[in-house]
């Protein structure tokens, strides 16, 4: 109940204040664990109070986010790296020199500083670069996101540490898919064989380079 | 219930009463506690008390189980789900978050649950998905379901048959991952035209709070339209692109991954919450059972110690007349 009456409270001053002032106030009898960031989308509140006024609106996603922080002015030493996967969170918020990822156009190098960037990336090595360190996990697709503030996202569906890797297996999963690939008849085979090969060359490179 | 009980006692006894009747007699004066009266017999009848108790501690048991079942899946999916808490977080920092954006083609995706008797979330997320139609709904725009699960199907086949697109039901079957959710995902993108989707589901907070949520994702033209208006995703032209043949293509590809991976997060959190749901469910039911059940020992007691009263007065009164 309190939940709901310092909802109210925090919805109604946020009409009145402006968005800045809004994220810093705190809630008076807030409970709860996640990290309340905004009341939300103020718009979307207020169609939903013309809508249902009985209901509570329900929460959006950035209301359990943790804000970012903003460009720095100067450049920063670090570059700040959430490295997600579905079943976990492989790095979070992990501070490092650079991080190497295999974009479609070629593994690119990305430090701090770099240019806000959208990165699609294709199967291949990862390699996290902290100090004397080097941390190489084989990534199968996914994407990079850079952002202006030193902060990188990069999430892949699945990633593995090299060592875990069988050379063998992957010799013989690459001839297999490239005799699946001269075999296929329908695009869609042809497609799947391709893909195949690719990731498996590409693991092949990753264990040998 | 009480006729049928008697029915049923009537049956049973039928060849015991045939039996010589005074051992029956003897019995019942003679054992205070367990007393076998048919119809026909004067003591007041403790059969019907019996077997109300009966079922009241036999759902007793069954809930408490379920109870102890639901928990143990709960502490399975929970860390699944906490784990892929991270992979909403860097689409909500790139494109932000847009509930209240206004697009053509609305899109609800609802998620409940297959099975029943976890609580009111299914309700909750059918209530939502009925306000944000509400709001979608206008003379220009319209607004699609596609539901996941049998519980949200039947409440919103009564009332929005001619609206929903899809239903897909028997998610959790199989041990849910990240494959079947992007076939899955896969699927909805394929068959159903949108420009904004809308996720509804409840977010798992804690065993006994569930946050209903909704997560928005837009479909790449409406980005690069609100992008080039300006406001929440308005720095998305700053952003270099790698990779793919043209912006549009990337951002396609953008848009179906972050369908898959918010759909992901979304599935297993609303998996913890109908287990939590379930569990305190369970747990008040149990409880109830037990109140339950207090009450007709009582009652029970009370019934059988009238009985008593009423044969001795019987008997006394029997001996009484004899000697005056």
């Amino acid at each position: 109940m309190f939940r709901q009456v310092a909802h109210r409270i925090l919805t109604r001053s946020t009409t009145t204040y402006s968005a800045g002032a809004a994220a810093t106030i705190r809630r008076p009898y807030s409970t709860e664990v996640v990290a309340d960031a905004s009341s939300g989308d103020s718009a979307f509140v207020e169609a939903w109070k013309k809508v249902a006024p009985n209901i509570d609106p329900p929460k959006t996603p950035i209301q359990y986010m943790e804000p970012r922080p903003p460009t720095p002015s100067t450049l920063p030493s670090k570059l700040t790296v959430n490295f997600v996967l579905p079943y976990s969170a492989e790095l979070s918020k992990a501070e490092v020199d650079m991080v190497i990822v295999p974009a479609t156009t070629g593994q690119m190098g990305i430090l701090p500083g770099h240019v806000p960037t959208i990165a699609e990336l294709k199967p291949g090595l990862l390699s996290v670069h902290e100090g004397n360190d080097v941390k190489k996990y084989f990534i199968s697709s996914g994407f990079a996101f850079v952002h202006s503030n030193s902060y990188a996202d990069i999430l892949a569906v699945e990633a593995i540490p090299l060592d875990r890797i069988d050379q063998a297996q992957v010799q013989k999963g690459l001839s297999e898919f490239t005799q699946k690939l001269n075999s296929a008849s329908t695009d869609l085979d042809k497609a799947e064989a391709q893909i195949g090969v690719d990731v498996h060359s590409a693991l092949n490179s990753a264990l040998t380079g | 219930m009480a006729m049928a009980a008697l029915r049923r006692e009537g049956r049973r006894f039928a060849p015991l009463v045939s039996s010589p009747n005074p051992i029956n007699a003897i019995r019942s004066t003679l054992a205070p506690a367990e007393e076998q009266v048919g119809l026909g017999v004067r003591s007041i009848s403790t059969q019907v008390v019996r077997n109300r108790m009966k079922s009241v501690r036999n759902i007793q048991k069954i809930t408490k189980a379920m109870k102890m079942v639901a928990a143990s899946k709960l502490r399975a999916i929970q860390v699944r789900a906490e784990n892929s808490r991270g992979l909403w977080q860097p689409f909500t920092a790139l494109l932000g978050d847009t509930p209240s954006v206004n697009v053509k083609k609305n899109v609800i995706v609802t998620i409940s649950s297959d099975k029943g008797l976890c609580g009111g979330i299914n309700s909750t997320s059918v209530k939502i998905s009925r306000a944000l139609y509400k709001i979608n709904s206008g003379p220009d725009t319209e607004c699609k379901y596609v539901i996941l699960g049998e519980k949200g199907k039947a409440q919103l086949i009564r009332d929005s048959k001619k609206d929903i697109e899809l239903i897909l039901t028997e998610l959790q079957k199989n041990f849910l991952n990240y494959t079947q959710v992007s076939v899955l995902a896969d699927d909805i993108l394929k068959n159903v035209e949108f420009d904004a989707l809308r996720i509804v589901f409840n977010k798992f907070q804690s065993v006994v709070s569930f946050l209903p949520t909704t997560a928005t994702v837009l479909s790449p033209e409406i980005v690069e339209r609100e992008s080039e208006a300006g406001g929440k995703i308005g720095d998305l032209d700053s952003y270099e692109i790698e990779g793919g043949e043209t912006k549009s293509e990337v951002l396609q590809n953008l848009a179906e991954f972050q369908f898959s991976c918010v759909m992901f997060n979304a599935v297993l959190e609303n998996a913890c919450s109908e287990q939590g749901a379930r569990m305190s469910a369970m747990d008040s039911s149990s409880r109830n059972a037990g109140d339950m059940l207090d009450r007709l020992t009582l009652t029970y007691n009370r019934t059988r110690q009238a009985s008593i009263t009423t044969e001795l007065i019987e008997i006394i009164s029997g001996a009484s007349a004899l000697e005056g």
